[in-house]
């Protein structure tokens, strides 16, 4: 941590905890570009604390007469450091006070604040946070800039090109007057907002690739950061749902007296996912869940195993699959290599289990149905809630609080824990009063949206000289995107999150055919931090490693070769191997060092991880060395934290995650036997940024792909044992 | 039925089940919400407080358990030991989202008022018990030996 910025003073409470005590200031309104949409009018914010005229010059940002700078956030906090990332762009531009500066959750309104790689929706997830507003929030911060610069030139009758700006204050050096942005947002509200504006050159950037300390930091150590869990609205009661305990099975019946018998219960109500106890407290709810008896229908459910679904996957890899990349001819390229080679890899349906359990308060009544939640996809829940309630979208309003971490469990297309609150809301009565539907971590655990199962199987074909010539990857599994609203990423029936991390492989091999095969199975599943690149990075880094090994080349070496063309990839690598101090000479025996490197989100990652393995076989990860090249570094510490969590949580799904399912029933209850990384088994990690002047590209993500297969990679190194099971714990190693 | 105990140094009558657990007396009778629910089953640590000077979890113990003993949750925290423990959790930008960092704290502080200069493994001893999903644990690890020193200085 290098330059010190002043802490910001810590940012108020939510403006809706004192909705009452505000005005409507409508100062003017500025357009913008939309990808996809055109140009829209943004309509300044409605809602703004009283006291004070009030400059708002786009829906990104606010000015007060007391100089405060309130920046809008149209993405989520849910610990990837976005509102900070948003805030630093805006005050850049603006030449705020750090200081001054406090972030704020914008409501949900498309048309204002969508999220422009996803078109018209507003929501945050495959790391876009940064990359889609990076120019948005320039333009904001530069526009407002230049609008509190016209107002000093007209206050004192000088060229504008006389003033400079230092830290939220205009100065004109010739008559050393100087004037803060709080006492300049009069005049500034009266000019008109500038068609374009000049963007600084990056090399005067004075926040943007510093440290700057996060907006959201100081109130997460003292127990004031206000999660969805510490929503109390007067009145409000607390709802727990039993859901059924096979997939797809529905409430035949149910005898809610016993339920109704405890003290504190209010009201049973059935809803379509099952039956909710709504009570006076969490307490009670659950104590009536427990209480309750409901008998299920399970004709439709799904009945499966596990085990047998990977049964069924693996047959698959065998039959003809759709072709997600074809480049040459692969089968004859590897049926008459000189050695070849073949790996099969089995992934388990793993679940997001943020720390928070899912959580929302509705409230809700005939004409209009207000949410609270760490919302991460705003204009979906909206349509979901709406549809749920028998509303408009329009008259659904969204309050996004900090999430408790996500890892995309929050951002779903069938909005599930938003759905379910509305309809126990509506079940209730709509009558308006506050309900908080709170997940356990059993339900959480057995609540289904799991990243998918997969099977994966290699083939690779080798020259005499070494080559590596030929290239088959075949996978098998669910579609994440199938029947959503999502559905356009589907291309010739090839899920594209099925298959990035493989179709995309960066490796120059003459002959490559990817290939996929779609299942159904009744389980449901979503994507979990970092998608696709969950598995099939895992795949490709392993695998490549093995081919290397049979090439007799170092791991290192061999892939350096193959990414000739691929310059940035190659940097990443080049550097890790660097830092991590990458050597052909092996390490002292029980000891290994793997590689391995991936492309996720259009960033760019390399680690380097160093195991030991104790006589016992179990694997201690001590050291991994991360490169990450992410475009224009914003915050180079958000972008490090991103990293180290991102391998811890990967790092935990290597060694322990699996959602296994007997006879359809989910096996896993609680971090019991839902096994989760702690902190006696995080790895030391260092992280590198690579310099760079490229747009940025998002760090929320990318981090998790490379660390498994590095791991697995060390433990090759180390013990001559390859692992083609996740997690580990599977195949006995740990 | 009630029960009376000391909170945050303060004389509390909770007038609850005896058996509901701490945790729920605390967020929803007490109306203090910086202890968090994550587990239930004292498997995460998100509920971690005090009593007794001892970090316990929460979620698991009933409010009938805590009569007349002494409980200080993140609100109550006045400690020299907490407040560099705070600090240094601000200097090393250890949260991420935030949510399980009350109960980071609580049994980071719990440590240090024991043991002034704990080793990797005295932290990783304490602290095993509390899960971080953000996986911030090299900072925690991190800002308690700087929390750590800071006391001593």
């Amino acid at each position: 941590m290098s330059t010190p910025i002043p802490v910001p003073a810590k940012p108020s409470r939510r403006a809706f905890l004192k909705s009452a005590g505000t005005v409507s200031v409508m100062a003017l309104t500025v357009g913008f570009e939309w990808a996809g949409i055109g140009r829209a009018r943004a309509a300044a914010i409605a809602a703004a604390p009283a006291g004070g005229a009030l400059f708002t010059p786009s829906a990104f940002l606010r000015i007060g007469a007391d100089n405060s700078v309130t920046v809008i956030a149209k993405h989520v906090e849910m610990g990837q450091g976005a509102y900070t990332g948003i805030a630093t762009v805006v005050a850049e531009e603006l030449d705020a006070d750090w200081a001054k500066v406090r972030v704020e959750s914008a409501p949900a309104d498309a048309s204002r604040y969508a999220n422009t790689a996803f078109g018209k929706i507003q929501g945050t997830g495959g790391s876009s946070a940064m990359a889609n507003s990076w120019t948005q929030l320039r333009e904001a911060g530069g526009k407002a800039r230049a609008m509190l610069l016209s107002a000093a030139a007209k206050n004192w009758r000088v060229p504008v090109s006389e003033l400079t700006v230092e830290k939220g204050v205009v100065l004109h050096a010739g008559s050393r007057r100087q004037a803060t942005f709080g006492s300049l947002v009069r005049t500034a509200a009266s000019l008109p907002v500038p068609e374009t504006v000049q963007l600084k050159d990056p090399k005067d950037f004075k926040l943007i690739g510093h440290q700057a300390p996060r907006v959201d930091v100081p109130a997460k150590c003292d127990g004031t950061a206000q999660f969805t869990l510490d929503v109390e609205l007067p009145g409000m009661l607390v709802a727990l749902l039993k859901r059924p305990p096979l997939f797809g099975a529905t409430v035949k019946s149910f005898d809610a007296a016993a339920a109704t018998a405890v003290p504190g219960v209010v009201k049973v109500v059935q809803v379509p996912r099952g039956v909710a106890v709504v009570a006076k407290s969490f307490w009670a709810a659950k104590q009536g869940r427990e209480a309750l008896k409901v008998e299920w229908d399970d004709t439709n459910a799904e009945k499966r195993s596990s085990a047998a679904l990977m049964e069924e996957y693996r047959h698959l890899a065998d039959q003809p699959a759709l072709s997600a990349r074809k480049e040459g001819d692969a089968a004859p390229a590897i049926k008459g290599a000189a050695n070849k080679l073949s790996a099969s890899y089995e992934f388990p349906y793993l679940a997001h289990a943020p720390m928070e359990p899912l959580d929302a308060v509705v409230k809700l009544d005939a004409k209009s149905c207000e949410i609270w939640a760490g919302d991460q996809f705003q204009t979906i829940d909206q349509a979901n809630a709406a549809q749920t309630a028998g509303l408009n979208p329009q008259q659904v309003i969204i309050h996004t609080l900090y999430a408790g971490g996500s890892f995309g469990r929050r951002a779903n297309p069938g909005s599930d824990y938003i759905v379910e609150a509305v309809s126990i809301a509506k079940a209730y009565g709509a009558d308006g009063t506050p309900i908080k539907l709170q997940w356990t971590r059993e339900d959480d655990l057995h609540g289904g949206l799991y990243r998918p199962m997969y099977f994966h199987k290699l083939e690779a074909g080798l020259d005499a000289n070494g080559r590596l010539t030929g290239w088959r990857h075949v996978i098998v599994g669910q579609s994440i995107v199938g029947g959503t609203a999502f559905a356009g990423l589907i291309k010739d029936g090839v899920d594209g999150t099925s298959v990035e991390g493989a179709a995309n492989i960066a490796y120059a091999i003459p002959n490559i055919d990817v290939e996929l095969s779609t299942t159904k199975t009744g389980v449901p599943v979503l994507w979990w931090r970092v998608v696709g690149s969950s598995h099939t990075t895992f795949a490709v880094e392993t695998f490549i490693d093995e081919v290397a090994h049979a090439a007799g080349a170092d791991a290192f070496a061999f892939r350096q070769k193959l990414l000739e063309h691929h310059p940035r990839m190659k940097a990443v690598l080049e550097l890790a191997a660097e830092k991590a101090g990458w050597s052909k000479d092996p390490l002292p025996k029980g000891k290994g060092r793997g590689i391995a490197v991936a492309e996720a989100f259009k960033t760019y990652v390399a680690q380097v991880a160093e195991v030991t393995v104790g006589e016992d076989g179990h694997v201690s990860v001590d050291r991994v060395v991360c490169a990450v090249d992410c475009g224009t570094p914003i915050n180079p510490d958000v972008i490090a934290a991103q990293m180290e969590g991102g391998i811890g949580f990967g790092l935990g799904a290597a060694l322990y995650g699996a959602i296994t399912l007997k006879d359809g029933r989910v096996e896993q209850d609680n971090f019991n036997s839902y096994r989760v990384l702690r902190m006696n088994e995080m790895p030391k990690v260092e992280v590198h940024i690579v310099p760079s002047t490229e747009a940025p590209t998002g760090v929320g993500e990318p981090g998790v792909a490379p660390v498994g297969p590095a791991v697995a990679n060390a433990i090759f190194a180390a013990t001559g044992k390859r692992h083609h099971v996740f997690p580990f714990t599977k195949a006995g190693a740990v | 039925m009630a029960t009376t105990f000391i909170l945050n140094g303060k004389t509390a009558t909770l007038d609850a089940d005896p058996n509901m657990p701490l945790l729920w007396a605390i967020r929803e009778v007490a109306g203090l919400h910086g202890t968090k629910f994550g587990c239930g089953m004292a498997l995460c640590g998100a509920c971690t407080v005090h009593v007794d000077g001892q970090a316990i979890r929460s979620c698991v113990m009933p409010l009938s358990a805590v009569a007349g003993r002494g409980v200080t949750t993140i609100e109550g925290l006045q400690s020299q030991q907490a407040k560099a423990v705070q600090a240094a959790w601000i200097e090393l930008q250890v949260p991420q989202c935030g949510y399980c960092q009350s109960g980071q704290v609580m049994s980071a502080t719990a440590l240090l008022e024991k043991n002034s200069a704990p080793t990797d493994a005295d932290i990783d001893g304490a602290m095993s018990g509390n899960i971080c999903r953000c996986a911030t644990y090299s900072r925690i690890r991190a800002a308690i030996h700087t929390a750590a020193q800071s006391v001593k200085a």
